[in-house]
């Protein structure tokens, strides 16, 4: 166990999984220099730079050529800065890496791990601040991962780079200081959701850089005399769907809160199945349909509050 | 040339009807479906620089990419089952003349998004040079890609890496219906690769003998560790976008033209020259004709891909069968 940081706990997974697969290769922008989050500090120094490898500034040329690397052999780690940032390499993403196992009738894999991390990150306006991982969610062919915390971040970025599928991996950018103790060798499987909080009246379903708030919603209900079940679903594809229907089954009500915008979220698949299912009320907490504005002011109204989660908990 | 010529002409006539664009209506009874684009007229580019590459290279291919894929090696029966979309395909059926891909030749697949093969040749590269493999990997890719932002990027990826690859641009002056020319601005792919740092050869595409010769040079160069070349092979697109278009945009003077330049009559002369016999030649055609009509009877009598197939070969981790 150390106390580490949730960027040095994602470095630390990728630095073991360096150091025990020599086809394990890292490519993108400034990560010889560490990163600009510090999630590849010292592995430059350590593994080289032709295995952490500086790149220009060309996503679509890092995506590409991590999925040409992974069809010949390799395991790369495609740093994109920013998810904003990837959709500079929608098609190598879409097109390329998530349909060339299929397209081709099985004859490649392209076990690559794309980290893209998301989230509002204060002042920094409409093309750093995005959410966006109910787009990658809807591609067959992809994983999608969202950590909330530094061992998660440690356990499941190391799941991620033993899966032999493209992995997009998402971490949130307001984490990367977040402190906790990590256990390097603790295992978390893809696809397993988290329950952070046991309660008896609502489910809620979060994930990543809305964990925190939601805990606090949480205790907040308490105090209203609501007990909430919180769930961490940490894999947004494939999504622990027997916890949150087993969750659900019992308090007989649904909350899932995100930060992306509301409308076409990933919350409305995970409420409308559980409406399905179990035909209990469901409800949705998310980001308004707006551009993160600069100011404090409007990135104030582009984020959800713990007292919107609240009101939603207390419904 | 005779393989690819032969390949593609049966693979013409089973796609009439197969496609609904240009005008013409989609028919039920079509043994090839969808889009199907020919590269009638280009066959020496395939054949010239293939005919430099090992089992071991790699090459990546366009959606036009029948003739380099039979010119790396691979099975005209698997490949007419693949256009049939039978479960004997190389694909197994799931990717059809836009996508075909034989590994096993080291034909790392076509690629029905223009430039979009680019990255990809350029980290396979990457991955032989990390590997400390001899290989290299020939990157096939049309005019109309020299537009498109991977072009600047993987050429300046593989000069800045010094990486193995022999970039061959084959330049049938068509980009879909319109004149790749009046879309572009200054002298070309080999202009632009150079002003990159990538040099190269440009060439007549319908000499398979110019093209042999020129890819012998750059993939010695490659081979040599001076890292990537680019080949501009001038070709021309006899046929139209697909196989279904009547190409009447164009101008009648400049088909004939081109027809006349067929490269494989003009091949044949050359080897008549040097002294082989027209039993031989003749030989040639027959067997190539042979050999796809047996492909077809094959893939005609091939087993569908069972539907449960199409649920395969998607991920391990959140397949399709996940319910939800």
């Amino acid at each position: 166990m150390a106390r580490l940081s949730y960027a040095q706990a994602g470095c630390l997974a990728l630095e073991r999984a360096m150091a025990a697969d020599p086809a394990v290769v890292v490519l993108g922008e400034d990560v010889g220099r560490g990163g600009i989050f510090g999630q590849y500090r010292g592995l430059q120094q350590k593994f080289g730079a032709a295995r952490v490898l500086d790149t220009p500034i060309s996503e679509a040329t890092i995506m590409g050529a991590a999925v040409g690397m992974a069809l010949a052999g390799l395991r790369p780690v495609v740093e994109m800065r920013v998810v904003d940032f990837a959709l500079c390499a929608m098609d190598e993403i879409v097109n390329q890496a998530a349909k060339a196992r299929y397209m081709f009738g099985g004859q490649g894999r392209v076990p690559l791990v794309a980290r893209l991390p998301i989230g509002i990150w204060t002042g920094s306006a409409a093309q750093h601040s995005q959410s966006l991982e109910a787009w990658f969610a809807h591609v067959p062919g992809l994983v999608v991962v969202t950590p909330s915390n530094p061992q998660d971040n440690c356990a499941l970025l190391a799941a991620s780079l033993e899966c032999g599928d493209p992995v997009i991996y998402m971490e949130h950018k307001e984490l990367w200081t977040v402190e906790a103790e990590v256990d390097p060798s603790a295992k978390v499987p893809l696809g397993r959701a988290s329950v952070l909080r046991a309660g008896a009246d609502v489910t809620l379903v979060t994930w990543a850089g809305t964990v925190q708030p939601a805990l606090e919603a949480a205790t907040a209900a308490t105090a209203r005399g609501v007990s909430a079940e919180v769930i961490d679903l940490r894999t947004l594809w494939p999504w622990d769907r027997e916890t949150v229907l087993a969750s659900a089954a019992r308090t007989r009500r649904l909350v899932v809160a995100h930060e992306a915008v509301r409308v076409a979220g990933f919350g409305a698949e995970i409420a409308a199945t559980v409406a399905e299912e179990l035909g209990i009320p469901v409800r949705r907490v998310g980001g308004a349909r707006i551009p993160v504005g600069y100011s404090k002011v409007l990135e104030e109204a582009a984020r959800i509050s713990v007292a919107a989660i609240l009101e939603s908990l207390l419904q | 040339m005779a393989r690819i010529r032969a390949f593609e002409n049966a693979a013409e006539e089973a796609s009439r009807g197969g496609v609904s664009a240009f005008g013409a209506a989609l028919s039920a009874s079509v043994r090839v479906r969808g889009p199907l684009h020919l590269s009638t007229g280009q066959e020496a580019v395939a054949a010239g620089v293939c005919a430099q590459l090992t089992a071991a290279d790699l090459i990546t291919s366009t959606h036009r990419g029948h003739g380099h894929t039979i010119a790396k090696g691979a099975s005209v029966e698997r490949m007419m089952g693949e256009l049939f979309g039978k479960a004997s395909g190389c694909n197994g059926g799931k990717g059809g003349s836009m996508h075909i891909a034989d590994f096993s030749v080291g034909m790392l697949g076509a690629n029905g998004v223009v430039a979009a093969g680019i990255p990809i040749a350029v980290g396979a590269a990457h991955a032989l040079k990390l590997r400390q493999r001899k290989a290299l990997v020939a990157c096939f890719f049309g005019d109309g890609a020299i537009n498109r932002g991977p072009f600047l990027e993987g050429l300046n990826w593989a000069a800045v890496h010094a990486l193995p690859v022999l970039f061959v641009c084959e330049d049938n002056r068509w980009s879909a219906t319109t004149a790749t020319g009046a879309m572009t601005a200054g002298e070309g792919a080999l202009a632009r690769a150079e002003g990159i740092g990538v040099p190269g050869k440009r060439v007549d595409g319908n000499d398979v003998f110019a093209v042999h010769a020129a890819a012998a040079e750059l993939v010695a160069q490659v081979r040599a560790g001076q890292g990537p070349r680019l080949l501009h092979a001038i070709t021309y697109r006899v046929k139209g976008h697909v196989s279904v278009d009547p190409a009447t945009y164009r101008d009648g003077e400049e088909v004939d033209r081109a027809l006349q330049d067929d490269p494989i009559p003009a091949a044949a002369a050359r080897l008549r020259a040097a002294g082989a016999t027209a039993e031989a030649l003749a030989q040639i055609a027959l067997e190539a004709e042979r050999e796809v009509a047996a492909a077809l009877v094959a893939a005609s009598a091939a087993a569908w891909p069972d539907r449960a197939a199409s649920y395969t070969d998607i991920q391990d981790t959140g397949s399709g069968r996940w319910r939800a």
